[in-house]
């Protein structure tokens, strides 16, 4: 149990850390390397307390996917250098009270509804459970969701299709002068439109290309 | 130390969500990092439904994880590609430049 504790509050430490280094870096990519830090320290937690699945899904789909299409971003609009400038400009700096005030309010209601939470008197118990040892995580949580929530599920599917096609629609430009295949050109070429016949007397030759 | 229970857990969500909120407000680099922290607070969010699907025993938590997951995929990718378009558009994406609204 005490390897329980040691593992949460490092994870959790090195991912409180890390989703502070992500607001204040400097640089744009260091934020984007810091916020797959923290990504990684997440997903170890949630491997540990029990939700394999889970984690593993949160390493490809936000490590792999997300994380990466950050840095492509980054990389492409060429904001990683500019220097942020936190308190320097007048218009910005009056905004950091009101943030502050905000967010500690926030916190402060968390906490405190995390404090008056009343645990249910058979709480599960992870650490001598039983049920979690019969039916691993992945094969409990097939179950119910290609038989509960088949819809939802296809629903979100629709939603990646959506979201795909339109980052493509936002982001496609027609650009000119760029020789591209035409199909339709291609397709109705006649035979007469190419190529035609000469008889070719002897002697004489033909001109081509008149 | 105690034992670990949904506390801690819960605890370390409301700190990642206020980290995100922070992000939000304080942030005058570029729109990027806003985005990075909504990932922040949809991060935290999916902490607490983890940890209350663990240890109450119930799978719905995790289902609706996967679901978040998914909206969060989308959206970053749409938003990522409206940053494109402004970028291309207007050259910046710093956050005090962008005023065309005038909201």
């Amino acid at each position: 149990m005490i390897a329980h504790s040691i593992f949460f509050y490092t994870f959790s430490f090195i991912a409180i850390i890390s989703a502070v280094m992500v607001t204040v870096s400097k640089n744009t990519v260091h934020s984007v390397f810091f916020l797959i830090l923290d990504f990684i320290s997440i997903s170890c937690l949630f491997i540990m307390i029990g939700a394999e699945f889970l984690g593993m899904i949160m390493l490809i789909v936000y490590v792999g996917a997300v994380a990466v299409l950050f840095l492509f971003v980054v990389m492409m609009l060429n904001v990683a250098q500019q220097r942020n400038q936190w308190f320097a400009s007048e218009s910005s700096s009056k905004h950091i009270p009101v943030g502050l005030i905000i967010s500690t309010l926030i916190f402060v209601e968390l906490i405190i509804v995390i404090g008056g939470w009343k645990y249910k008197p058979d709480l599960f118990d992870i650490n001598n459970s039983s049920q979690l040892a019969k039916v691993s995580n992945t094969h409990s949580l097939g179950q119910v969701l290609y038989t509960d929530y088949i819809h939802v599920f296809q629903i979100s599917g629709m939603i990646l299709l959506v979201a795909m096609i339109g980052a493509i629609v936002l982001t496609f430009r027609k650009r000119e002068g760029v020789k591209t295949q035409s199909y339709i050109s291609q397709i109705s070429r006649e035979r007469s439109d190419g190529v035609s016949v000469l008889k070719v007397e002897s002697k004489k030759g033909v001109k081509i290309d008149d | 130390m105690t034992e670990i229970g949904l506390g801690h857990y819960l605890t370390l969500g409301a700190i990642i969500f206020s980290i995100g909120i922070i992000g939000i407000f304080l942030n005058r680099k570029n729109i990027i990092v806003i985005l990075m922290s909504i990932e922040l607070i949809l991060l935290s969010v999916n902490i607490n439904l983890v940890s209350f699907s663990i240890f109450l025993g119930d799978l719905t938590g995790q289902v609706f994880t996967l679901f978040i997951l998914t909206v969060a995929a989308a959206e970053a990718a749409i938003g990522l590609a409206i940053i494109v378009v402004y970028y291309r558009n207007s050259g910046t994406i710093r956050v005090e430049h962008i005023d065309e609204l005038k909201g």
